[in-house]
C-alpha cells in the first residue's frame, strides 16, 4: 500500500466529517430521525401522508448545499466522469442495495456505527468490503 | 415552519459532504483503491462524522423524546440475515464502480452534473426494484415496529 500524500486531505476531510456528524445529529435531536440518505429518499417512492415534506426538505437542502459551499468555501463540482452505461449499473446497484441492505453510507456507515448497532456494523464491512474489491477487480485485474 | 428543521440539516449535510471531498467520485475511488496510491481522506470523514453523531446518541439517550418535543424513531431490527449483508455487498460494487452514493449524488445534481442526473434516476429505478424483495419497503428508520422509547437506543 502506498499513501497519496499529495491527495491527501485531513483537515478538510476531519472538518467535512464534523458537519456530517452534526447534520446527523441535528436529525436525532431535533426531529427523533436517523439521516439516512436512501431511507429518506426511498420513502418518497411509496409516499404516506404526513411523511413526504420533510422527506424533500432534507433532498432541497442537499441540492442547494453546493450553492452554499460556493459561497463559504469556493466548492467547485469536481464532476461525474464515469460513462453512460457504467453510471446507468451503478445507480441500479446503488439504489437496489441500499433498499434491500436498509441503508447506506449514511444511515449504517454514520448513524449505524455511532449508536453501535451490531447490524450496521455487519453491513459497514460488507459495503466497504465490496467497494475495496470491486475498484481493486475494475482497476488491476480488468485494465 | 416544519419544513425548516430537515431543510438545514439537509444544508449541513451537502456542506459537511461538499468540505469532505465525498462528493467527488475520483476521490472516493482514491480512498477505495487500497492497491493503488490510496488516499485515506474518507476514513477521516468517516471518524469525524461517527464521533458526533456518537455523542449525540449518547444525549438522545438520556431524553424521552427529541428537543422538538418527537418521538425517537429508531431502527429497532437486530436480525443479521442474507438481505442485509446481500444488499449491503450490492451496494458497495455500484459505490465502487462510480464512487457515487445516494447523499453525495444528490448533492451533484445541485452542481448542475447531467451525469448525476442519470445515476440518480438509476437509483431511483433501483429502489424501487430493492423494495419489492424487501420485507418492510418503508426505509431502515420507519418501519411501525422502529418507534420506541430513547432509552433503548
Amino acid at each position: 500500500m502506498q499513501i497519496d500524500w499529495v491527495h491527501f486531505t485531513p483537515w478538510s476531510a476531519l472538518a467535512g466529517g464534523v458537519l456530517i456528524g452534526l447534520a446527523a445529529a441535528w436529525m436525532l435531536l431535533v426531529e427523533g430521525r436517523i439521516l439516512g440518505a436512501s431511507g429518506i429518499i426511498g420513502g418518497l417512492l411509496t409516499p404516506r401522508r404526513g411523511d413526504i415534506f420533510w422527506r424533500a426538505a432534507l433532498i432541497l437542502g442537499l441540492v442547494a448545499s453546493p450553492a452554499l459551499a460556493h459561497l463559504l468555501f469556493g466548492t467547485v463540482g469536481a464532476g461525474v466522469s464515469a460513462g453512460l452505461p457504467m453510471l446507468i449499473a451503478a445507480g441500479l446497484l446503488v439504489g437496489f442495495g441500499s433498499r434491500l441492505g436498509k441503508g447506506c453510507t449514511s444511515g449504517h456507515g454514520v448513524c449505524g456505527l455511532a449508536r453501535l448497532s451490531p447490524r450496521s456494523a455487519v453491513a459497514t464491512g460488507a459495503f466497504m468490503a465490496s467497494g475495496f474489491l470491486t475498484v481493486f477487480i475494475i482497476r488491476h485485474l480488468l485494465s | 415552519m416544519a419544513f425548516l428543521s430537515p431543510l438545514v440539516a439537509g444544508l449541513i449535510f451537502g456542506l459537511g459532504l461538499c468540505l469532505s471531498g465525498m462528493i467527488d467520485p475520483a476521490k472516493v475511488l482514491a480512498f477505495l483503491d487500497l492497491a493503488g496510491m490510496w488516499d485515506p481522506s474518507l476514513a477521516l470523514v468517516m471518524g469525524g462524522a461517527v464521533t458526533v453523531a456518537f455523542i449525540a446518541f449518547r444525549i438522545a439517550g438520556h431524553r424521552a423524546s427529541s428537543f422538538a418535543g418527537r418521538n425517537f424513531e429508531i431502527p429497532k431490527t437486530r436480525k443479521i440475515d442474507a438481505k442485509l449483508v446481500g444488499g449491503a455487498v450490492i451496494f458497495g460494487t455500484g459505490w465502487g464502480l462510480a464512487g457515487l452514493c445516494p447523499a453525495p449524488a444528490i448533492v451533484n445534481i445541485g452542481f448542475l452534473d447531467p451525469r448525476a442526473v442519470l445515476f440518480v434516476l438509476a437509483m431511483l429505478a433501483g429502489m424501487k426494484l430493492g423494495d419489492v424483495f424487501s420485507d418492510s419497503p418503508t426505509g431502515e428508520a420507519e418501519s411501525p415496529a422502529a418507534k420506541q422509547a430513547a432509552n433503548s437506543v
